[in-house]
């Protein structure tokens, strides 16, 4: 046989090991630091936004819940609603009394209003009341909402027919009374001195906008007895607060009217506190799916700009392919080193997303006063999203670089 | 076929004792077209392990060609080419990369080195698709390099050498995988004068030390500087000076002894080429 016998033999396939594969798109992707930035920023914009709107609204959510929690599901509020003349209707006298008959009844409490102004002292411009009002308040008020004392005490039946006061936190706040030691303010015409200090009624948010009892906090309470005797206050209720067995809200929910105020039942009016935040929180969550969709079209954005950079990168570096070719790396290895620098793009620009969404739920959070809550499938979603979109943005490239003659390639542009 | 050991002189004939790095037989190499261009017309060469030839002629006479077709970048379109004993024109993309991997190294006029790696870097990529170790590749690459007179220049960017310096960076990389056959493409063409006969004069150095190397140039200084030259025209082998004639293949020779241990031409069995891989056509 006159062929001669090869001198080395040939080895099937030339080979490009994993680490070499990683090495290399790794150095693809360092060698043009600002390029790689740019071009995983759209994915960071799209996983950030998506982590923090998925984070955020289950920050919210996490936060109305531990309101709702506090408030309680089985808090009832009574009030008059509108007389049928158009005048506001009151309640009778004894419908603290009726309702608290009411089997499933836990405890009944009441505030009204007293038409006098609180003032820190005679210097200050009466009219400017600063949003302050004065209120009656039975005794059981702060048990029964579940509130809590900054500093002193509340009312109880031996500081109910003499000049004393609470403050609301806020009432608190702005007469710029913050100890209970003494201090007298000026309840209408008449000096009332400070026994206690209460916390917000709703202090699960910084927000006192929103916050459900916001009149409470605003409000000086003095005892009824006192507010009869000196500014000729009416005995009427004017909001109820009804704690019952949770098993029987509903039912207690029906009866109150007839019970209240069996003349004119159809004045009462009765709700059910923690249904305006259940309420707030579905709101909220149609806001989320705007912004999710928003994220979505971030992330879709980000996925053309990675798949547009390859294909660009793939026109830009020819030679190298063609270099590539030359050195032995067959067309696999090519395509293989192509897709993993579109997924570590991705997958760089998903990890940064992440991040970045996570902050922005921690830093809103945290100055509203939320616990934070950034939910696990937000980050695992985001990072298989950002996997996804790697694969699929860098595939049409790649399999175009591996496709490129060594020739062609080799060609100087 | 000569061999040379790295401290004897290059010129000492031995017997032959492989096969010859590269043989090309009746090489046709067609573009389509109407008509097909025809830029190889049966093309017979046989180089010896330990050459260093010139392929010389004037643009388009077919040389670009020859250099992908010798260096299994493009397959003939008909007759085989053999590197070291093996038939490549017919193989796959994927025993393709294997032959271009191990057997064969590449010079570029345009260098075609990697921005962002240092020449050291550069050089162990000439490796990188071996299977070697990333520690081995490093150290091979280090010899190289130092074998080239780069040394001193380990760490430095393509940016930060001069254009001399970048071709023996590209030179240390085709060397590094110890291939059969280095293909030389105008390896001074992007070069200043002074800075061409360095590299010419390293390339005779590397011939010394036992390297088979083509080069493939229209310098026709360059190649009057080789021991051997190929002249080509028009798709064929117009001169050769191994033999002075052109057409059929050609006898091997040595630059001090030629027709010192010429080998039989070699036949060729057509029942051992390989699977011919249909998507890889041009």
């Amino acid at each position: 046989m006159a062929n001669p016998t090869p001198a080395k033999p040939l080895p099937r396939s030339s080979s490009f090991r994993i680490a070499d594969v990683l090495g290399t798109a790794t150095a693809g992707l360092t060698a043009r630091k600002l390029r790689t930035a740019l071009s995983a920023l759209g994915i960071t914009i799209g996983i950030g936004a998506m982590v923090a709107v998925l984070g955020l609204s289950r920050s919210g959510s996490a936060a109305l819940e531990d309101r709702i929690a506090a408030l309680g599901t089985n808090l009832l509020q009574v009030s008059a609603g509108q007389g049928f003349g158009g005048g506001d209707a009151t309640l009778p006298e004894d419908a603290v009394a009726t309702v608290g008959r009411i089997g499933p009844v836990n405890s009944v409490s009441a505030v009204a209003t007293v038409d006098a102004n609180v003032l820190l002292n005679d210097l200050v411009n009466p009219s400017q009341t600063g949003g302050l009002s004065v209120r009656t308040a039975e005794t059981n008020l702060v048990e029964a909402l579940n509130g809590s004392i900054a500093a002193g005490r509340f009312l109880d039946d031996a500081t109910v027919d003499v000049p004393a006061v609470v403050l609301g936190s806020v009432a608190a706040e702005r007469l710029g009374v913050s100890a209970v030691d003494g201090t007298q303010v000026l309840v209408g015409e008449e000096w009332f001195t400070v026994i206690g200090i209460l916390d917000s009624f709703d202090d699960q948010t910084d927000d006192v906008e929103t916050t459900l009892f916001a009149d409470l906090d605003r409000a000086a309470f003095i005892g009824a007895d006192i507010a009869e005797e000196l500014f000729d206050a009416a005995r009427n209720p004017e909001t109820i607060y009804v704690r019952t067995d949770p098993d029987f809200i509903d039912d207690v929910l029906n009866v109150i009217p007839n019970t209240a105020d069996p003349e004119s039942p159809e004045e009462v009016e009765v709700v059910r506190p923690t249904d305006a935040l259940e309420a707030q929180e579905a709101a909220s969550s149609t806001f989320d799916n705007l912004f999710l969709g928003l994220g979505a079209v971030a992330l879709l954005v980000g996925g053309i700009g990675i798949a547009n950079v390859m294909v660009i990168a793939v026109i830009e570096r020819r030679n190298e392919i063609g270099l590539r070719r030359a050195l032995g790396a067959t067309r696999a290895h090519i395509r293989r080193q192509f897709l993993l620098e579109a997924l570590l793009l991705s997958v760089l620009g998903g990890v940064a997303g992440v991040l970045l969404g996570s902050a922005v739920t921690a830093l809103w959070a945290n100055s509203q006063g939320w616990r934070v809550v950034i939910p696990p499938e937000a980050i695992f979603g985001g990072l298989v999203a950002a996997i996804a979109i790697g694969a699929l943005a860098g595939l049409y490239p790649a399999v175009r670089a591996a496709r490129l003659a060594p020739t062609e390639a080799l060609r100087s542009s | 076929m000569t061999t040379v050991a790295s401290d004897s002189t290059p010129s000492a004939p031995t017997e032959p004792t492989g096969p010859p790095a590269l043989q090309l037989i009746d090489v046709v190499k067609e573009y389509p077209g109407v008509p097909p261009v025809r830029a190889l017309d049966g093309v017979n060469l046989t180089v010896a392990e330990g050459e260093l030839t010139a392929i010389v002629g004037p643009s388009g006479s077919g040389k670009s060609t020859m250099l992908h077709v010798m260096g299994t970048l493009d397959r003939p379109t008909s007759g085989s080419v053999h590197i070291a004993g093996h038939e490549v024109s017919r193989l796959s993309d994927r025993r393709l990369s294997a032959v271009r991997s191990a057997l064969v190294g590449f010079v570029f006029q345009q260098f075609f080195l990697l921005d962002g790696d240092s020449a050291v870097d550069n050089v162990a990529t000439g490796l990188l698709y071996t299977g070697t170790s990333a520690r081995k590749r490093r150290a091979a690459a280090v010899e190289a390099l130092e074998r080239v007179g780069l040394g001193h220049r380990l760490h430095h960017r393509p940016n930060e050498l001069s254009g001399g310096e970048r071709q023996r960076v590209a030179i240390a990389r085709a060397l590094v995988a110890r291939p059969t056959l280095v293909l030389a493409d105008e390896p001074t063409g992007n070069l200043d004068s002074r800075t061409s006969e360095s590299i010419q004069a390293l390339l005779h150095e590397l011939h010394q030390e036992g390297a088979t190397i083509i080069v493939v140039t229209h310098d026709n200084e360059l190649a009057d500087s080789l021991p051997r030259q190929v002249r080509f025209r028009d798709g064929s082998v117009e001169f050769d000076s191994a033999n002075g004639t052109a057409g059929a293949p050609s006898t091997t020779s040595t630059d001090a002894a030629p027709s010192v241990g010429e080998p039989e031409p070699t036949e060729l069995q057509l029942d051992d080429l390989t699977e011919p891989d249909p998507t890889d056509g041009p």
